[in-house]
């Protein structure tokens, strides 16, 4: 046996050390575990989560109307139609992110059962968010990146993350292309018996909650209703799971949940030449669609985030549709943001263009934005990638070949997702994984709350599948 | 610049991972026929090390790793990029969009 296959055969055992869960304890049958019992046991409650978050300044950002995007959209949007935009400003985290909320209760939790030291595998924000908690608590943290292509040319919006983390004080091991990536990340947990602050835990989940409370709370100030529709960047899911969550915790039951990604269905995510095909390192499909359809493909035997338990509906938009929108944000609202954060706003602004005027939309989040992470840098490091950068409409639009800039607003759109299409190779993969089409009641039961679909369509799926 | 770094210098170290041939199966072609390789920052712990040689460092979470020794003193070069034209127009067009909204 090679050292990586020896290491990978040892996965569960590690895994369970470094994060200190024992999840045979929410295994029901086959495909089903009990994901509400894991989330209440595990997790914590959402005032207890508040205080945790309040001693690191974490949360309670502000929320305000788009006021001149809104008056843009009014313009744009046909007679009796153009939704109302607000944003959560979740930038004014202390590192710049919503993925603060997620590492401020796993490196609590890590303090708490002693661990010396945290380890995340990222590239992205939830590095320096990492990093800022054992920061804060006096632990050691290490930051597993996947940086760089076999020429070393490093993603500037990675390498900006990797700079932020060692400004922290963490260790950052950055790494070619590849999914052993995890093998590396399971060498080093063996070797360092740190916590796993895995962004899949229950605590990572928990951690989020609050974003959707906060939402639900300053919106009733604001308009005193519950939003209609809150738009999230989706792509590893727990935004969306634990946003959703949150809304409900305080009782949103109405509130539509809409997921956005940015499209990258052409690129292979395990390519060394995709790798710097792309213009943007999160909240595209390329994390947004496998994980809705197989959650527990993550670093943790379960995942907590669940996506579709929760989306109402799912729009692509294009790299280009989304930097024009980070250029909008910036010189009609004085908000310079980062553009994978940005996401949902672009999504946000299509969308608002075709509901019944009065109707509210939350735009979820925002990221911090600066060197490596903006759209000229972003933009400059495609065209030295052969990628061509022109504007353009998004029909034309060829991830991996050209980034296209629209030239008004009238022309961001979208493109949704078949969410049965979506259910449907869940569906796939839960026959792949666990090897038969005969599912027991519990399994169906736990199908249907996992797809968020009744029985008849259950069955009518299974058997399309 | 440098060639020679001293202990207690900021460096740069790179090993390989995975040689090719140890990647795990089911990888694309493009990425199967190059190694995984590691890049990590620490303060050097080798009396004195030139470019290239085996060194050793004490990483920020004080762990003690050895590879090659690629750069002294490594800083960060990501920058905002050049000029995009077709960005640099979006400002001036919506807030004029807006402009003669307030007129009308
Ligand atoms: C700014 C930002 N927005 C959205 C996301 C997507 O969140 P999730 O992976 O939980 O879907 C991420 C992280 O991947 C992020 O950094």
């Amino acid at each position: 046996m090679t050292a990586y296959q020896s290491v990978m055969a040892r996965k569960n055992e590690i895994m369970k050390k470094a994060v200190g869960i024992d999840y045979d304890r929410f295994e029901l049958e086959g495909c089903a575990f009990d994901y509400e019992r894991m989330m209440r046991e595990v997790g914590y409650s959402l005032d207890e989560i508040k205080g945790i978050q309040q001693r690191t300044r974490v949360g309670r950002t502000p929320l305000i109307e788009l006021r001149n995007i809104n008056r843009l959209i009014k313009q744009i949007s046909p007679a009796g139609k153009g939704g109302r935009l607000f944003l959560k400003d979740e930038a004014a985290n202390p590192s710049g992110s919503f993925k603060d909320r997620r590492a401020s209760v796993s490196v609590y939790q890590a303090a708490k059962l002693g661990y010396k030291g945290v380890i995340a595998a990222t590239s992205g924000n939830y590095g320096a968010a990492v990093a800022s908690q054992a920061a804060k608590y006096g632990l050691k943290c290490i930051i597993v990146q996947e940086t760089f292509d076999s020429r070393f040319v490093g993603q500037p919006e990675i390498v900006e993350k990797a700079r932020a983390c060692e400004a922290f004080g963490a260790e950052v091991v950055q790494l070619s292309v590849g999914p052993e990536l995890f093998y590396y990340f399971l060498v080093l947990l063996e070797e360092t018996n740190y916590f796993n602050a895995s962004l899949y835990t229950p605590f990572g989940i928990a951690g989020i909650e609050t974003l959707g409370s906060e939402i639900g709370e300053q919106m009733k100030d604001l308009t005193g209703e519950f939003p209609d529709y809150v738009v999230v960047t989706h792509a590893g899911g727990g935004n969306l799971t634990g946003t959703a969550r949150g809304l409900k915790r305080v009782g949103a039951e109405r509130t539509k949940f809409i997921a956005a990604s940015v499209d990258l269905r052409a690129l292979h995510m395990a390519s060394d030449v995709d790798f710097n095909r792309k213009s943007f390192t999160t909240g595209h499909t390329g994390f947004g669609i496998p994980f809705a359809t197989f959650p527990d493909r993550s670093d943790v035997p379960r995942n907590a985030a669940r996506p579709l338990r929760y989306m109402d509906d799912y729009l692509m938009i294009t790299q280009g549709e989304v930097f024009y929108t980070t250029e909008m944000l910036a010189q009609l609202e004085g908000l310079q943001r980062g553009p994978a954060g940005n996401t949902s706003l672009c999504a946000a602004v299509a969308l608002a263009r075709e509901v019944p005027e009065g109707t509210t939309l939350v735009v979820q989040e925002t990221e911090y934005t600066g060197a490596g992470k903006c759209p000229t840098a972003q933009l400059t490091f495609a065209k030295s990638n052969g990628i061509e950068v022109r504007h353009g409409r998004r029909e034309d639009s060829v991830p991996g070949k050209n980034i296209l800039i629209p030239r008004n607003p009238e022309e961001l759109g979208y493109e949704r997702v078949d969410m049965d299409a979506l259910r449907a190779s869940y569906i796939k993969q839960v026959i792949k994984q666990y090897q038969k089409t005969r599912f027991s009641e519990t399994e169906i039961a736990f199908l249907q709350e996992d797809c968020r679909i009744d029985r008849q369509t259950l069955e009518h799926l299974t058997e399309k599948v | 610049m440098a060639q020679t770094a001293y202990k207690g210098t900021w460096v740069k170290i790179s090993d390989t991972i995975l040689k090719v041939g140890e990647r795990a199966p089911n990888i694309p072609a493009e990425t199967a026929k190059v190694p995984l390789v590691m890049h990590l920052n620490g303060f050097l712990l080798t009396d004195e090390a030139q470019l290239g040689d085996r060194a050793t460092i004490e990483t920020l979470s004080s762990r003690i790793v050895t590879g090659d020794l690629i750069e002294i003193n490594p800083h960060y070069t990501h920058s905002f990029g050049r000029f995009i034209p077709e960005l640099g127009e979006i400002g001036p067009h919506l807030r004029k969009a807006l402009e003669k909204e307030v007129e009308k």
